[in-house]
């Protein structure tokens, strides 16, 4: 491996994930998917700059945005498509969803329970340890699950057991629809830190840094010393599309009506001042949704300049084949 | 030769397994010096000591399970296995389904069952019947040492997650860590087992299959674990008043043994369900269930714990099925005044 990111690499992967994520919510918007839909745009410079450094035999463990770890692990998009659509040659036969991915293969495997992902990357790293040594397992969460007694005591599990594991934080400063740090006591690294784990802090905006942060961490796991990365990122497709959260922000008149019937039962300012504690949520969530800075991608375009424009067109046309000959298969226009 | 109770049983299975895969390891709290035996003779690497966090290496059991292994999780008692449910529940039990089949969980977890000791309510539950409501979990609860070790292979072998309790009445280790049954003046009521004879090489019993203990015709009675022996003793008193009792011992709880039941409860004139877990929503209903919908409308009833188990040791007889509410029970179901 180089010394460097190869940038124009990361950026075509990352173009991959996020026209994935949008065929993804494109599908689902068209009524053809059922069931939540979590997205993870936002996070491709994140799952990039980790994943780079991996290798077909280390593990995942991936929570319920999986899919852009899953094509940068060598799933192909087509199963993943079909298995949304509940095809019988879909990934799975149709029996997971989105939520439930499963490679066994890849040694990739994910859930719908947050948190749940940090004692499954023990698991797989044990596993690692005693069958592939070399290998590692990487477990991604949310900076929501730093609340998770699960995953405090995976990390603690991993220092004392010294396991090859390397956990990812996406810090997108949301659980679900609550802003993390309004109910998070200290800070995540601290935390992280004091069991003794190798911490680092990368901008998850930012692949290259994410790279450079992620490299040691993943080497010195190949050795039997965990480590956590925590990357910042944006989450502009909210907790799951459509969530409450997004709804409002979209139409801010839902809310003005809600406040207005609340106001019915309650005296006018102690409605009104219920209602203050949301305006900061509010505000986040029309912030992530609406300004166009801190987007992994438009990071490394920029960083490329002229090339970018190639690269992202012909990412965009080689996944789209693959999406339009999954759809094709499951008799869905494109 | 007389064998071992069933904790050994179930090491010797252990032992025997691991030293056939090398897949098979050890992860629990205690289980350096609870599972020495398995320790000196396959190391720290694959008899793991795991800290208080059953949640973590319970979630650890599956991911290593997903990674190749063929982990045991030890969880020391059922009862403490709540604080990891979500690990057995979403975990183990549905990749395999979730994934189509496609990647199974073969784990087995093993942990200490039953109560009758005084350790009251949070240590001393059965729970087997909210654990077999899981689909695709694999639960036994093997009433001697000849039939856990021979589950214990099974279930080693099998390629999906499963449970394994060990009663602990029938455990003379648990019964000297917990009870103190070697001190003076102390008496709990264990039963009378009978004894074995114990072969040079374990061989499996296969999971799902229950086994007729005594046949007599009358009255079925199913039970398990601890509630065989108190069954079989019921039996023999009622026999002298003038009842006869078949017994049967169904040793896996899920996949229930239906065509056994079936069978036995055809051929009977009533049924009855001895049953150490809660009576309401548990395997007692389930058996009724099970004969309704094949059918089968005989005189039933059941015997289990009629709550909370509490401390004092007279109020723990009232709530734990014993052989004088066995007896009055199916003399009640036969219309013996």
């Amino acid at each position: 491996m180089s010394d460097g990111p190869d940038l124009e690499a990361l950026f075509s992967l990352m173009v991959r994930m996020r026209a994935f994520e949008e065929s993804l919510a494109s599908l689902w918007r068209r009524g053809l998917v059922s069931g939540e839909m979590h997205l993870g745009v936002g996070e491709e410079g994140v799952v990039a700059g980790v994943l780079d450094h991996l290798t077909d035999r280390d593990g995942l463990a991936l929570d319920y945005r999986p899919t852009p770890a899953l094509l940068a692990h060598g799933v192909s998009p087509g199963s993943i498509v079909l298995e949304v659509l509940g095809h019988h040659d879909g990934l799975n036969s149709g029996h997971g969803g989105h939520m439930h991915l499963f490679s066994p293969e890849l040694l990739a495997t994910s859930t719908g329970i947050v948190g749940s992902t940090a004692p499954l990357a023990c698991g797989l790293a044990l596993a690692a340890r005693r069958l592939r040594p070399g290998s590692i397992a990487v477990g991604f969460f949310g900076d929501g699950a730093v609340n998770q007694g699960m995953v405090m005591e995976a990390w603690n599990l991993a220092c004392v057991w010294q396991l090859p594991v390397v956990f990812v934080c996406k810090d997108n400063q949301w659980a679900a629809t609550t802003r993390t740090d309004r109910l998070t006591a200290g800070s995540i690294a601290g935390r992280a830190r004091s069991f003794g784990l190798n911490t680092r802090v990368a901008d998850g905006t930012d692949v290259e840094a994410v790279w450079r942060a992620a490299k040691p961490l993943v080497d010195d796991a190949r050795i039997g010393e965990p480590g956590i990365l925590i990357a910042r990122c944006r989450r502009p497709s909210g907790h799951m599309l459509d969530d409450t959260l997004s709804r409002t922000v979209r139409n801010p008149a839902d809310l003005l009506r809600m406040t207005r019937e609340s106001m019915t039962d309650q005296p006018g300012l102690s409605a009104v001042r219920h209602m203050a504690g949301l305006t900061g949520t509010i505000a986040k969530a029309i912030g992530d949704r609406w300004l166009p800075h801190r987007d992994p991608l438009r990071t490394a375009a920029r960083r490329l300049g002229d090339r970018a424009e190639a690269l992202e067109r012909a990412a965009r046309a080689g996944l789209q084949r693959d999406v339009d000959g999954a759809l094709a298969r499951a008799g869905v226009a494109s | 030769m007389t064998g071992p109770d069933i904790t050994t049983a179930i090491d010797r299975a252990i032992a025997q397994a691991m030293s056939a895969d090398e897949r098979i390891l050890v992860i629990g709290e205690d289980v350096p010096a609870l599972r020495r035996t398995l320790l000196t003779r396959f190391g720290p690497d694959r008899v793991i000591e795991a800290p208080i966090s059953e949640s973590a290496f319970l979630g650890a059991g599956v991911g290593a399970a997903l990674g190749g292994l063929r982990p045991i999780v030890e969880i020391m008692f059922i009862d403490f296995l709540s604080v990891a449910l979500h690990q057995l529940v979403n975990e183990a039990a549905m990749i395999g389904p979730l994934s189509n089949g496609r990647w199974p969980v073969p784990m087995m977890i093993r942990a200490a069952c039953g109560g009758g000791y005084g350790d009251a309510g949070q240590h001393e539950q059965a729970l087997w019947g909210m654990l077999a409501g899981v689909p695709g979990l694999t639960v036994v609860a093997p009433s001697t040492p000849l039939d856990a070790a021979g589950l214990t292979l099974s279930l080693l072998a099998h390629d999906g997650p499963s449970i394994l309790l060990e009663h602990k009445l029938l455990s003379e280790m648990w019964m000297t860590e917990l009870a103190g049954t070697h001190r003076e003046g102390v008496e709990f009521d264990v039963p009378e087992t009978p004894p074995e004879i114990w072969p040079a090489s374990l061989q499996p019993v296969p999971i799902g299959e229950a086994i007729v203990r005594r046949e007599r015709g009358e009255v079925a009675i199913f039970s398990l674990a601890v509630g065989v022996h108190r069954a079989m003793q019921a039996a023999c008193e009622l026999e002298q008043r003038g009842t006869e009792c078949t017994v049967i011992d169904l040793r896996t709880v899920s996949p229930l043994d239906v065509a056994t039941v079936c069978d036995v409860a055809g051929r009977c004139e009533a049924v009855m369900v001895v049953d150490e877990d809660y009576g309401p929503f548990g395997l007692s209903g389930e058996i009724a269930a099970v004969l309704a919908e094949a059918g089968i409308h005989r005189p039933f009833a059941r015997v289990a714990a009629t709550g909370v188990i509490p401390y004092a040791v007279d109020l723990e007889r009232e709530v734990l099925p014993s052989v004088p509410r066995i007896v009055a029970a199916v003399e009640r179901l036969v219309g013996v005044d």
